[in-house]
């Protein structure tokens, strides 16, 4: 995939300044920004430098959030001085190499109905693109993703990039609950909602599939790195597979 | 946690706005999305545990605002630091920042603010919950940790588990206790600068560090609205990126926000810097209208006042 397909916007003033750079997160954490643009590429990188820090920061290291261009370290400021762990990320960085194990992680099919009354933007999508539902679907359903960010929500994973022709706006005025396992589209992005939450992003259908499960060993399906596709099922399978026919308009 | 070693403390007699169990936080999850949460106030919450003879860490009740009324169920020791929320016990002004004996069956009540917003309540030996995700912390917007492990806020009628040990007398005149805060007084919160300061506009820097900041009424445990100045910023939005505890982001609307424990994960407004742990504790203890100075501050200061903090609670 060629480079800056896709960039939310581009670090105003800043374009050109050197990469990698480690910048301040407060008293506990340091930024490691490997990458301006948002790439599958930039995959293998974020999650072998994640794979280091692990090693270097040991027991002094509380927490990763690995993004689409960047990792933010978090680590224990009382058992590790915060320029000593800068100093372990510069001297990380100097040698790191893309892990390509990391690139790829598991690959996830999630079984999708593809449907107005549980997708209520479907036929709205449509017509904005100037295209048939069935070819939105495929369209859809026809591109493996990769999982760039999970955030918003325990579970909720950014996934991209979206074919060209499916970019479509978020909504003007975002729904106050979206249900448990709609599958969305905003811009070059997909994803699919862990949990009620309010969202702008425009629904096309509905998995079956678990996206977070605390009692899961790891909690969410889906990881930073991981293969997603989304599989069309039809009614009786959506449902024979557990899947929630509750319409939109009776959770927002 | 054993059923063995926990028993019934206290029972919610009235439940008020908003009283949830807080442990250190939810730690190594972050990556999956799932917020850091923990005491909005670390220094009242942390004091409140050494009073009580707690560890670092253990469970404690963030009140914020009051109109809560709990009645013992046991003799219990306890103590309460952070807001004072005009507590009383059987009608008599209950003592804070020290440890106390309470008799079964007695109430207590937090009312309303009187000074600061947060409360914390640490039983000797703790209240106890099962752990969701490594922690009890409750997070009521992802339906995590709390009394329930759903993330519920305390309910009437709820009866609240404490360690079997809650009973035991606790030594008074541990370690120097500090005067209780005056957050009435206007607030500096002191705020380490980020990687994105120099793309906000000179006027917009000026004013960040030299006007007066409001606290706006939205504000909650996600995070703390301030307004005063529009800040202008040359940058309008960033791809998304993992966010630190007291980031002060700044939406086009150049009305800052703190970032405080229920924060969001990750996100991709331009930001001033990030309030120390201090700062960001000493911001959540401030009602809507009050104001504050954000005032810049270094790595080295910042990690000297929180290695003092940790100090002074050692046992």
């Amino acid at each position: 995939m060629s480079r800056g397909i896709h960039q939310e916007t581009e670090l105003g003033g800043r374009r050109g300044a050197r990469l990698p750079r480690i910048e301040s997160a407060g008293l506990d954490g340091w930024l490691v920004r490997l990458f301006e643009r948002i790439d599958e590429d930039n995959l293998a990188w974020l999650g072998a430098l994640a794979r280091r820090c692990e090693a270097a920061l040991g027991e002094d290291l509380v927490d990763l959030v690995p993004s689409y261009t960047t990792l933010l370290v978090t680590f224990d400021p009382l058992g590790l001085a915060p320029e000593v762990a800068r100093a372990r990320l510069e001297a990380l960085l100097a040698d790191l190499t893309p892990d390509p194990a990391a690139g790829t992680g598991q690959v996830h099919e999630l079984p999708t109905w593809y449907d107005p009354r549980v997708g209520p933007d479907l036929e709205g999508v449509a017509g904005h693109l100037g295209m048939s539902v069935a070819e939105v679907i495929d369209c859809h359903a026809g591109r493996e993703y990769r999982v760039f960010a999970l955030g918003f929500a325990p579970g909720f994973a950014f996934m991209g990039l979206l074919d060209e022709r499916l970019e479509v706006p978020r909504l003007s005025t975002p729904r106050r609950r979206v249900p448990v396992n709609s599958v969305a589209i905003a811009g070059r992005q997909t994803a699919a909602y862990p949990a009620v939450t309010p969202g702008g992003w425009r629904l096309l259908g509905r998995t079956t599939a678990r996206l977070f499960d605390r009692d899961r060993d790891g909690f969410s399906l889906l990881k930073v790195g991981d293969s997603v596709r989304f599989v069309p099922v039809d009614r009786a399978t959506f449902e024979r597979h557990g899947g929630d026919m509750t319409p939109v308009e009776k959770h927002s | 946690m054993t059923p063995e070693d926990t028993v019934i403390g206290l029972r919610v007699e009235r439940a008020g706005p908003l009283a949830l169990l807080q442990d250190g936080g939810r730690f190594g999850v972050r990556r999956l999305g799932v917020t850091q949460g923990g005491p909005a106030d670390l220094h009242g919450w942390a004091w409140a545990n050494r009073l009580a003879g707690n560890a670092w860490g253990t469970p404690a009740l963030e009140i914020t605002f009051g109109g809560l009324a709990l009645v013992a169920e046991r003799d219990l020791s306890l103590a309460v630091a952070g807001a004072d929320l005009a507590a009383t016990l059987e009608g008599k002004p209950l003592p804070l920042w020290q440890p106390v004996r309470v008799r079964e069956g007695q109430t207590l009540v937090f009312a309303t603010p009187r000074n600061g917003l947060r409360a914390y309540l640490a039983v000797a030996g703790g209240f106890r919950a099962e752990p969701v995700l490594g922690s009890v912390s409750c997070v009521v917007r992802e339906g995590l940790g709390g009394f329930d492990g759903h993330g519920a806020t305390l309910a009437t009628g709820d009866r609240l588990a404490v360690s079997s040990d809650a009973g035991r007398r606790l030594e008074a005149g541990v370690a120097p206790v500090p005067a209780p805060p005056d957050y009435t007084r206007p607030a500096m919160l002191a705020l380490l600068p980020g990687a994105q300061v120099a793309d906000f506009t000179g006027d917009s820097l000026f004013a960040a560090f030299n006007r007066p900041w409001k606290v706006d009424d939205r504000a909650d445990r996600m995070g703390v609205r301030l307004s005063g100045p529009r800040l202008a910023c040359r940058i309008g939005s960033l791809v998304s990126e993992g966010i630190g505890l007291g980031a002060v982001q700044v939406p086009p609307d150049g009305q800052p926000i703190a970032l405080l424990n229920d924060r969001q994960t990750i996100g991709g407004y331009p930001r001033l810097g990030a309030l120390t742990p201090l700062a960001a504790s000493r911001l959540a203890q401030c009602l809507p209208g009050q104001e504050v100075r954000l005032a810049a501050t270094t790595g080295e200061r910042a990690l000297g006042d929180y290695r003092r903090l940790r100090r002074s609670l050692e046992r």
